[in-house]
């Protein structure tokens, strides 16, 4: 399936992605790293550190629906995988991103602004073992 | 304060991924399927956020302290291992057979699809499982 390639829509988001980062910084002193967030969350250290991450994610859950009233449709969100490539991927993503300390948003953004070793050697990884199963799975098993 | 501070935030960087195409899967498995239907929109968005972020964390970091806490929580860990480098490459393969990443699916939350809930639940039992497997203790070396 094509999707369109969108530069400066993906350019503006990627700005305020990285303005939330920044935010996160200045007012909580914290990594927005989504994989300590929801650890954060799920396995808490305490009400005060729960509660912050909880708040945050409430508001990302928000944006949706400020797009839906701006913009009159929602955020495209398709999805060309089943229900169980979609759960064998999470649980893979959570024992990986767990084991590895972070993700996209942690490593990716985070990691890679702070000139992080750990981040500058993890990236390329992720980014070559994702690249690599697309290729597997849709041209050599051509699912 | 604090707590509407970080829900703010999270509504900044939810909008960032709601516009920048990071939580529609087919846009992002696009973008790692180079031999096929590729679309680097989502490289435009690692741009974006990556000179936002590296230069605004530089401006915060002017500060003694952010704006809520007493001290910046930044990580300090160096060590290139087995746990990062593997774990960062099952991240990567977990991304690209779901499509989704954890810092994309927590705003996406907001679309109310059932299928960022199983994936979200998936990561929780990764983690679930990382804890579970470091948990063991070592294995005896056989007699």
């Amino acid at each position: 399936m094509e999707t369109a390639f969108t530069p400066l829509l993906s350019l503006g988001g990627g700005l305020a992605i990285g303005l939330g980062a920044v935010l996160l910084m200045l007012g909580l002193g914290r990594i927005l790293g989504a994989t300590g967030i929801i650890s954060g969350i799920v396995f808490p250290e305490s009400g005060e550190e729960a509660r912050w991450r909880i708040a945050l994610v409430a508001g990302m859950m928000l944006a949706p629906g400020l797009i839906y009233l701006v913009s009159g449709s929602m955020p495209a969100l398709d999805i060309p995988v089943s229900p169980a490539m979609i759960a064998l991927g999470g649980v893979v993503v959570g024992l990986g991103a767990s084991l590895g300390s972070g993700c996209t948003s942690g490593h990716g953004v985070c990691g890679l602004s702070r000139l992080s070793i750990r981040s500058l050697v993890a990236v390329p990884v992720f980014m070559a073992t994702a690249a690599a199963t697309v290729f597997v799975i849709r041209h050599v098993i051509g699912a | 304060m604090k707590l509407l501070f970080a829900a703010f935030t999270g509504l900044v960087f939810g909008v960032g991924i709601a516009l920048s195409g990071m939580m529609d899967p087919a846009k992002v498995l696009n973008f790692f399927d180079l031999a096929g239907a590729w679309d680097p929109s989502l490289a435009f968005v690692m741009a974006g956020a990556l000179v936002v972020t590296f230069l605004g964390y530089r401006l915060v970091w002017r500060r003694r302290a952010p704006i809520f806490e007493d001290r910046f929580q930044v990580p300090t860990a160096t060590a290139i291992d087995g746990k990062l480098v593997g774990g960062a490459a099952l991240f990567g393969i977990g991304w690209g057979i779901a499509g989704f990443c954890p810092g994309a699916a927590l705003p996406a939350l907001g679309t109310g699809r059932w299928e960022v809930v199983l994936f979200l639940a998936a990561v929780v039992a990764g983690f679930w499982l990382r804890r579970a497997v470091t948990a063991l203790p070592p294995m005896r070396p056989a007699q």
